[in-house]
């Protein structure tokens, strides 16, 4: 069983109140950061830590973090991600509801190491009882002196506040995020200025995912060199992966990263195999948005190496015979799986999603989402598998933010792996739009 | 000032002008086309993606290539940037991509609309577009709407470039006009359905790259090929409006007034309601001689004015640049504004 740093306590009754985190080491990190360190020797021990943003990217948090201008009297911002809606990612939500004081632990944590006075967790609208358990929490954390003005008489002072959206998924995206914040429509900026200089009302701002920002007290407790012995290589420490999907036991778990992928499905001590029996089919590995990947392909890497639950394992091959580890939502598909049904799907919700700004997303996820429609019903003819891949082709690199991109690697990624299904579909149209028809031949590998 | 060189050609601007204004300046055929640009607009920029370029190299202290296509509109120049443009076949894809994106929502049907023969996108698509569309879908459609007595909104033919919203929020002080909806279910309107009344609206018509907002008081009283453009000017007691246009005759009858347009479409100065939508007699005007319009619009084919080249550009080059031109010539270096 590997080590748990986020989720030790999860469980304990009451963890939810100020009280009873307290009397399990909560806040400790608060005293020892606003006591006995520096600010710049917080963002030294985060650097250290090796810590990687946990939203999905996978950007290092102390690099993030370093960037961050820092102008004279001009106010800063630490912004948490906390708009969590990509497709089969589900950890914030579970650590933000069981574990309310860790999220404002480490904003406070991060708050003081980045110099901002106040700071702001955005959530996403749908999760309004998840807003009202931090404003609770943060009622509490004022009430106890852990913020407000002059926090444990150390003359540092923060404001924290709780902001939801209106239910966008581009709100995840940080700068489409922060204009949301600001109360303008939800559109994405143009990059660069970066928001590590422009973000917030124009202020220097770093943006960054609940679960990067609840790993901030376990480094300033331990030690970024502490925190840093777990993992493999440049991926360390723990991640939450919200596994879901035809698994025995989907659910969230805290591993090491550095776990082998085939252990994260098979064993009791995760996942415990597929349901009923059956064979694994496909996994996407890391929410909607990232490549999914054959059986074949997510449990040994091109070059027959065991695939790792690491970011740079996961991403082995590229996306040719890679994937991502993104923001941890891993989706396990059995072999009764319609990977044509499920690519529509994804695309489905791209294009519900896409904020309409720029050309090629706008027009491009609604274009991908017909044909595969299309080809899904019994339409399609030979020649929509290669527009499919072409449209994904003329979507990706070409927009503001990454939305096109997720929701072209999708489309790209199961034709590329999965293309006998969709030639399936189209040779076999009454077979494969009969009700729950799977295509169950030899997989063929690309 | 930093140097770049664009398309193999080099050109010195000040630090912060954008790699469009930077071709721009060269001008001719190696401009990127921009159909959400608009250089008056704070804000405008980056959302149509038609003047995407490839970075060859950042700058002369980071000479990297940037991993992705970029803006030109948006994006700075940086001294040492080398930008691919037409020479990039690359570049060249993507945009045909981009002109069938665009194309795919929007209808085909330029003989019953309004806007041909003055339109951007008709422009852009013949220009770097395919003559077939791989689209069998059903395109987004829309009801009219009148915005107001004098403009009209018909959302089928939008491209959403946001340039009317920049518009109306930028000279006018009450923001009624925006987008709605997300995706491509988004739409421009006004909140809810409010007339913009305001003595500047008339500007959204002429910022307008699509058939999308237009003039209901010339709405199909003639193709605009049929008409011929002088321009004019008076003195207007507005204060903001500059009182200098363009009149579109037919025979003796003025039957619109538009504001100046320069060569890439843009209007510098705007004009007020008044001057747009009131003032259609000759005797309101100033009359200063024929609009210049450029030579490959189908507008000049009645010939108006005799074709202008303007050597100056290719004068004012560096000798180094000119001895590279003469090796290399860029396409279509004619079209410098003739």
């Amino acid at each position: 069983m590997g080590r748990k740093l986020l989720t030790e306590h999860i469980n304990v009754e009451g963890i939810d109140t100020f009280d009873v985190y307290r009397k399990h080491g909560g806040y400790r990190s608060v005293e020892k950061a606003l006591k006995t360190m520096t600010p710049d020797e917080v963002v030294e021990e985060v650097k250290k830590s090796g810590l990687r943003g946990r939203g999905g990217a996978g950007f290092p948090t102390g690099m993030k973090w370093s960037f961050l201008a820092k102008p004279e009297g001009v106010p800063r911002y630490l912004v948490c991600n906390a708009d969590e809606s990509e497709p089969g990612t589900f950890k914030d939500r579970q650590l933000m509801s069981k574990l309310p004081h860790l999220l404002i632990e480490g904003m406070i944590a991060g708050s003081y190491a980045l110099g901002a006075r106040t700071s702001y967790i955005y959530i996403r609208g749908e999760l309004l009882y998840v807003l009202r358990i931090l404003e609770k929490a943060i009622a509490e954390a004022y009430a106890a002196g852990f913020l407000g003005e002059n926090i444990l008489g150390s003359g540092y002072s923060l404001d924290l506040h709780v902001h939801p959206g209106a239910g966008a998924y581009i709100c995840g995206e940080e700068t489409a995020l922060l204009e949301s914040l600001e109360g303008k429509r939800g559109n994405p900026r143009n990059k660069p200025p970066f928001p590590a200089v422009q973000g917030l009302y124009a202020r220097p701002t770093v943006v960054n995912n609940v679960e990067t920002i609840a790993a901030v007290p376990v480094i300033v407790n331990e030690g970024g060199d502490e925190y840093a012995k777990i993992g493999v290589g440049k991926s360390t420490g723990t991640k939450l992966i919200s596994a879901c999907g035809h698994l025995n036991k989907p659910g969230i778990y805290e591993i090491e990263l550095g776990v082998p992928v085939e252990e994260f499905i098979y064993s009791d001590e995760y996942c415990g195999g597929i349901w009923k029996g059956r064979d694994l089919k496909a996994v996407v590995a890391g929410g909607s948005s990232v490549p999914i990947l054959p059986k074949e392909l997510i449990l040994k890497t091109a070059a027959g190496e065991n695939r790792l639950m690491t970011y740079e394992s996961l991403s082995d091959g590229g996306f040719i015979t890679g994937t991502m580890l993104g923001s941890g939502g891993f989706i396990a598909m059995d072999e009764t799986t319609c990977i044509v049904k499920n690519t529509w799907n994804f695309s489905r919700f791209y294009h519900h999603e896409s904020c309409g700004q720029c050309s090629p997303c706008r027009e491009g996820t609604g274009w991908l989402e017909k044909v595969l429609h299309r080809l899904e019903h019994g339409h399609g003819s030979m020649h929509d598998i290669d527009l499919i891949v072409s449209v994904a082709k003329q979507i990706e690199g070409n927009t503001i933010c990454p939305l096109g991109e997720a929701a072209a690697w999708p489309v790209s990624a199961a034709v590329r792996h999965f293309r006998h299904e969709f030639e399936w579909h189209v040779t076999n149209p009454k077979e494969a739009t009969a009700p729950g028809a799977a295509y169950r031949g030899a997989p063929v590998l690309a | 000032m930093a140097k770049i060189t664009f398309d193999g050609i080099e050109v010195e601007v000040p630090d912060g002008t954008t790699i469009l204004n930077a071709a721009r300046q060269i001008g001719g055929g190696v401009v990127p086309p921009a159909m959400c640009y608009y250089t008056p607009l704070k804000g405008t920029g980056g959302k149509c993606r038609a003047c995407l370029v490839r970075v060859a190299a950042g700058s002369a202290k980071d000479p990297r290539p940037m991993p992705k296509l970029v803006a030109s509109c948006i994006t700075t120049v940086q001294d040492g940037m080398v930008v691919e443009n037409t020479t990039s076949q690359q570049v060249m894809d993507v945009r045909k991509g981009i002109v069938e994106m665009l194309l795919i929502n929007h209808p085909l049907d330029c003989p019953v609309c309004d806007q041909a023969g003055e339109c951007d996108l008709q422009d852009f698509a013949f220009e770097h577009g395919v003559s077939t569309t791989r689209y069998e879908e059903e395109r987004r459609t829309f009801e009219k709407i009148d915005i107001g007595p004098l403009i009209q909104l018909h959302m089928t033919r939008c491209i959403l470039c946001y340039r009317c919203v920049y518009t109306a929020d930028q000279l006018t002080p009450e923001r009624v006009h925006g987008v709605l909806g997300r995706g491509d279910a988004s739409e421009i309107g006004t909140y809810i359905e409010n007339i913009i009344d305001n003595e500047f609206s008339g500007n959204v018509i002429d910022v307008c790259p699509v058939g999308a907002l237009t003039d209901k008081t010339f709405r199909f009283k003639q193709r605009v090929w049929f008409t011929k453009p002088v321009n004019a000017h008076r003195e207007c007691e507005n204060e903001k409006c500059c009182g200098k246009v363009t009149l579109w005759y037919k025979g003796k009858d003025v039957l619109r007034v538009t504001a100046r347009k320069d060569q890439y479409g843009e209007v510098k100065e705007w004009i007020c309601n008044t001057c747009r939508f009131d003032k259609k007699e000759t005797a309101d005007w100033v009359l200063e001689g024929p609009a210049h319009i450029n030579r490959a619009s189908v507008i000049a084919q009645n010939h108006y004015e005799l074709p202008v080249v303007n050597p100056q550009v290719i004068l004012d080059l560096p000798e180094s640049t000119t001895r590279e031109l003469e090796r290399n010539p860029p396409l279509r270096l004619g079209g410098i504004n003739g």
